[in-house]
């Protein structure tokens, strides 16, 4: 671990223009992941920029549009009534989500940008292509159990971690995002890039654009929504496969399905084939099974991680089956 | 006064431990104190060609950067007996005194800054070029080879009796199998961390270790000086497993460096170096055969050990006893053989050898129970051993028979379904499996120091080590009962040679040397004491005798009690678990264990430690595995995020019961020992439920989910 200054931001500004202009500088919020990254050595930036104190937090779900401030800790979208009312998908997600401790300090911007648990990326003495561009990625031949099935290539083929943002996708989240010229907004499904020729580029973000809020649109899936995780152990730890369903029905019939799988692709992997089979149909058990079927439609299995195809086909079924309530 | 012993008395380190008020080896804060941050080797095997540390020792605060370049010449003076926790062939790591690389993680350098940051800092600013050799990172059986005559005579290789290939032949019911555990890190929450510091000639370490003793005469011969010159502390250690038995090469590195810049130096390893630096048990793979009559009577068992060592040092462990002692069968063959990689030393991990030949025998057995149709524990009843066949003598005391019998109530096993795949919970399938515990019993000379003082209070103390288990509390208790004080008048002190000598704290061996010492040294103190009236304390009859305090020593050794008889601790391990066929996730919503560990002199300490090896139990079952990359030589997930112990949730309910048991053959305590044993069994048994609840085998543990999932 390199030494590194280390700067409370009084206001976004002030932070916005320390980061800024290939100052290499991070920010800091809740430090679940950058304190790993830092003591391993996997980053090692000048400064870090402390955000803690920007007014970011918060939750506000009267109606419509939800939002919730990017500073929030995961503890306090899980608590909040309003969420819990409006957005079970999300709450389930974020009780799975790491342990209670970790939840307390992680924030949900924070979260949103979690590196990946990629043994090779996680390691500093080997190569990785997202780590050192070019030096090559030895997952990809190598220890590959937890890693993508969608999206990767011999380039990399690290799986997103985290729950949150693949219950997000399956709400249709937007972001507001400041940079030093102002705030943008951007679809969530816009955030993430696919690793192609550089996988060390992981999202659409500029460099010194800090993201400050989620925005939820209002929709009719909170009586038909699951998240399910399928992990090694009980808890505290990320998925192999999770999958979150979210169903808008009209009576039995499926009106509208947006199906996110976590632990699979090089991002929180949108299942547009399961979608698609399920679209204006009566949900019954066979179609659960038959949708979820179609869950590795276009999976590239590596030889540790080709049990991910079959165990991901069948927690999209049983995620189908518990969000219509037919389980 | 109402004895102590045989009571659930609480901790009496607790408040200290959780108060903060227990001092740690790496708590210690010594005026003038250093601090250091290593620098490991990123190949397997080869030569440092350039060692380049301008820029490291540029970093503000930097005192030193000490390699093979600079560090002073060690004598590393041969022991004249090697201690029992070392292995018994090769030598052991010699820090700095060359450029030769022989793993990934090997020590190269060190850097002394006035803080930690500063020196972890410039210890990555140090620039290695390397001239690499081919090196051999993965495992050859067909270049495995058995242990030298010296691991062998210590017990740690093969053995046999009768003719097991010829009766295996001619059996009518056979098993043939492979089967392996991976790779286990002790990852005991406290890393190891040593500090050093001179006084001239002198040196004091306060060290994480299991027997302080040994540091000592260690260090005394690394350094080519005499052990009274050495004084090491160790007074609490947050749990080690076996991974602080040994002296393993950054106390010495902590010693020169503190010599090298005269000041205390404090080395404290991070969780990434503790896999290069101190051991593990290694992934031993083995092949089983069994045979037996139609009745279940076994007439061959053959094993076929193969485990890893490093290219510089022999380690090997005991995988053939279970396998030689558990069952009354005419014809035994173990077989051991080991193959060194570029890997640091493996060392002992809880019931080290043992663990992994019960694991063997008894998904075995398993599989023979299963292919003869028959209960397994009806099985294991029909070989039951009535005496210790490998060394033709008695047992001093066996309570097995007891052990199934109340672990098999309490669990309820006469509910079980005996097909496999019978049984389920909506769409849950539910399995119950079992096996037997087993750990053999041993003693060493241990000696105690007790001290009566005028005020009715007691010191006892020895230079033994409390990692866990209870050390404190238990001493404390025979000692109270001994003196005939109330326990709180009794402090118990360990963990310091200026302490008398106790024998390495492991082997489950601490309470029956350790603790007949106590009360043979309290006892003598009884003895000593001064005439008084009946209802007089002790205290009282020292004052009027003129005594400010009254000094006794015990002593206790083994007997010939150990070539009469053979002595062990026994067990049953029962599991339930539920299986997700969907996804291969497997949960274990209960164990039952049933002990035979002789006299419990604290039933709520002994308790806990079962609960601990029932914990280990199902990481080693479901979860624990050091993944190991054999391209890049060296673990890839060396961390507590992703090398995976059991959590709160994957851990339900356990219950643990001690049989009525007393071995005073054995010791006059009649205790026979309690750690390494609770290990023993949990994982088979958990393995075997696996089977009895899906049907398919799996013999490679852990068993993660794609094994149930893809055939």
């Amino acid at each position: 671990m390199l030494a590194f200054s280390y700067v409370v931001a009084p206001h976004a500004e002030t932070a916005l223009s320390l980061v800024c202009g290939g100052s290499n500088a991070t920010f800091i919020a809740g430090g679940t992941d950058i304190l790993q990254l830092l003591q391993e050595g996997v980053i090692a930036p000048p400064s870090l920029i402390d955000i803690n104190a920007l007014p970011f937090s918060g939750v506000q779900t009267e109606q419509g549009e939800a939002r919730i401030g990017a500073l929030t800790r995961l503890s306090d979208v899980a608590d909040d009534p309003g969420i819990r009312q409006r957005f079970p998908l999300l709450v389930q997600a974020l009780q799975e989500t790491a342990s209670p401790q970790v939840r307390n300090m992680a924030t949900v911007g924070g979260n949103l940008l979690q590196r990946t648990r990629c043994l090779y990326f996680r390691d500093a003495t080997v190569p990785c292509n997202k780590r050192q561009p070019g030096s090559g990625c030895p997952a990809w031949d190598g220890l590959n159990r937890i890693n993508a099935i969608f999206g990767g290539s011999d380039r990399c083929i690290a799986a997103n971690p985290g729950d949150m943002a693949v219950a997000l996708l399956a709400l249709d989240a937007d972001l507001l995002v400041q940079n030093v010229e102002g705030e943008r907004r951007m679809r969530l499904a816009d955030l993430y890039r696919m690793p192609d020729e550089n996988p060390q580029h992981e999202t659409t973000l500029a460099s010194g654009e800090l993201i400050t809020a989620v925005l939820l649109p209002s929709n009719e899936a909170a009586g038909h929504s699951y998240y399910l995780k399928v992990r090694d152990r009980a808890s505290f730890e990320w998925a192999l496969v999770s999958v979150a369903a979210a169903l808008e029905m009209d009576g039995t019939r499926v009106h509208r399905a947006r199906i996110v799988a976590g632990g699979v692709g090089t991002k929180p992997w949108r299942l547009m084939r399961v979608e698609e089979a399920l679209q204006g149909r009566p949900l019954t058990p066979d179609l659960a099974r038959q949708a979820g079927n179609r869950a590795g439609d276009g999976a590239a299995p590596r030889a540790g991680n080709a049990f991910k195809v079959p165990m991901l086909q069948r927690a999209v079924e049983r995620a189908l089956l518990t969000a219509g309530g037919i389980a | 006064m109402n004895s102590v012993v045989g009571q659930p008395i609480s901790r009496v380190d607790g408040p200290a431990k959780v108060t903060g008020h227990a001092i740690y080896a790496a708590e210690f804060n010594l005026r003038n104190m250093v601090h250091a941050a290593l620098v490991h080797s990123t190949i397997a095997h080869g030569r440092i060609d350039q060692l380049d540390t301008r820029d490291a020792e540029q970093e503000p605060g930097v005192l030193a950067v000490i390699s093979h370049l600079n560090a002073e010449r060690l004598p590393y003076e041969p022991l004249e007996k090697r201690p029992p926790v070392d292995p018994k062939a090769g030598e052991q790591l010699h820090v700095f005194q060359g450029p030769e690389i022989l793993f990934v993680g090997q020590p190269i350098a060190v850097v002394i800054a006035e803080t930690v940051e500063q020196a972890r800092t410039a210890a990555a600013l140090v620039q290695v070029a390397y001239h690499e050799q081919v090196a051999t990172t993965e495992v050859r059986h067909d270049r495995a080879q058995p242990p030298t005559e010296a691991s062998s005579k210590a017990g740690r290789g093969g053995g046999s009796r009768g003719d097991a290939e010829k009766a295996f032949a001619k059996a009518p019911v056979k098993v043939d199998m492979w089967c392996s555990h991976d790779r286990e890190h002790h990852n005991a929450v406290e890393p190891h961390a040593t500090i050093a510091e001179w006084f001239g000639d002198h040196l004091t370490l306060y060290d994480k270790s299991q027997w302080v003793d040994n540091v000592r005469s260690e260090i005394a011969h690394v350094f080519g000086m005499p052990a009274e010159n050495i004084r090491v502390v160790s007074p609490f250690v947050g749990g080690a497993f076996g991974s602080a038995l040994r002296t393993w090469p950054h106390v010495t590195i902590a010693a020169l460096a503190a010599r090298q810049v005269g000041r205390a130096v404090r080395l404290e390893l991070t969780r990434r170096e503790l896999y290069v630096s101190v051991g593990y048990r290694p992934r031993t793979e083995q092949h089983m055969q069994l045979g037996a009559e139609a009745d279940g009577r076994l007439v061959a068992i053959i094993q076929d050990a193969v485990a890893p060592t490093s290219v510089y040092e022999e380690y090997a462990e005991r995988t053939a006893d279970p396998v030689l002692r558990t069952y009354s069968c005419p014809n035994v063959q173990a077989r051991y053989r080991l193959a060194p990689v570029n890997a640091n030393t493996p060392c002992p991990m809880r019931a080290p050898g043992i663990a992994t030949g019960v694991m063997a025998l008894e998904i075995a057995m398993d599989e023979l129970a299963d292919g003869l149709g028959m209960d397994p524990i009806e099985l294991r009843l029909r070989n039951y051993a009535e005496n210790d066949e490998a060394k033709g003598v008695p047992w001093s005391s066996k309570a097995l028979r007891e052990c199934y019998q109340t672990a098999a109530d309490r669990f309820l096993w006469s509910r079980r379904s005996a097909p496999p795949r019978s049984m389920r919970n909506g769409r849950l399938l539910i399995g119950y499996g079992m096996a037997t515990a087993f750990y053999p019993a041993e003693r060493a000379p241990a000696s105690v120091q007790a001290i009566l003082y005028a005020n009715d209070t007691a010191v006892v103390r020895t230079a033994s080590s409390d990692m866990g288990p209870g050390t404190y509390t238990a001493m404390t208790q025979l000692a109270a009962d001994t003196l005939g004080l109330p326990i709180e008048r009794v402090h118990f002190e360990l963990g310091d040679t200026e302490m008398p000598k106790a024998p390495v704290h492991g082997g489950s061996m601490t309470l029956a040397s350790v603790g007949t010492a106590v009360v043979d040294a309290c006892k003598a103190l009884m003895a000593n004491l001064p005439a008084g009236e009946m209802a007089e304390g002790h205290g009282a009859r020292l004052r009027r005798a003129g005594l400010e305090s009254l000094t006794a020593t015990g002593h206790s050794e083994p007997g010939d009690e150990a070539n009469k008889y053979s002595s062990a601790g026994f067990g049953a391990v029962f599991a339930e678990v539920w299986v997700d066929p969907d996804f291969g996730t497997v949960r274990v919503p209960r164990i039952v264990g049933a002990y035979d560990v002789g006299r419990v002199i604290n039933p709520k300490i002994a308790r806990s430690q079962c609960l601990g090896g029932m914990v280990g139990g199902i990481g080693m079952a479901l979860m624990e595995q050091a993944e190991w990359d054999a391209r890049l030589g060296r673990v890839m997930n060396a961390n507590l995020a992703e090398y995976l112990v059991p959590v709160n949730a994957d851990v339900t309910d356990l219950d643990v019961t001690f049989v009525r048991s007393s071995d005073e053959i054995f010791n006059p305590l009649g205790a026979k020992g309690l750690a390494e044993i609770a290990l023993c069994g949990v994982a088979p048994a958990i393995a075997n439920a696996v089977y009895h609840a899906t049907g398919k085998r799996v013999r490679h543990l852990p068993i993660m989910p794609e094994k149930l999932l893809v055939d």
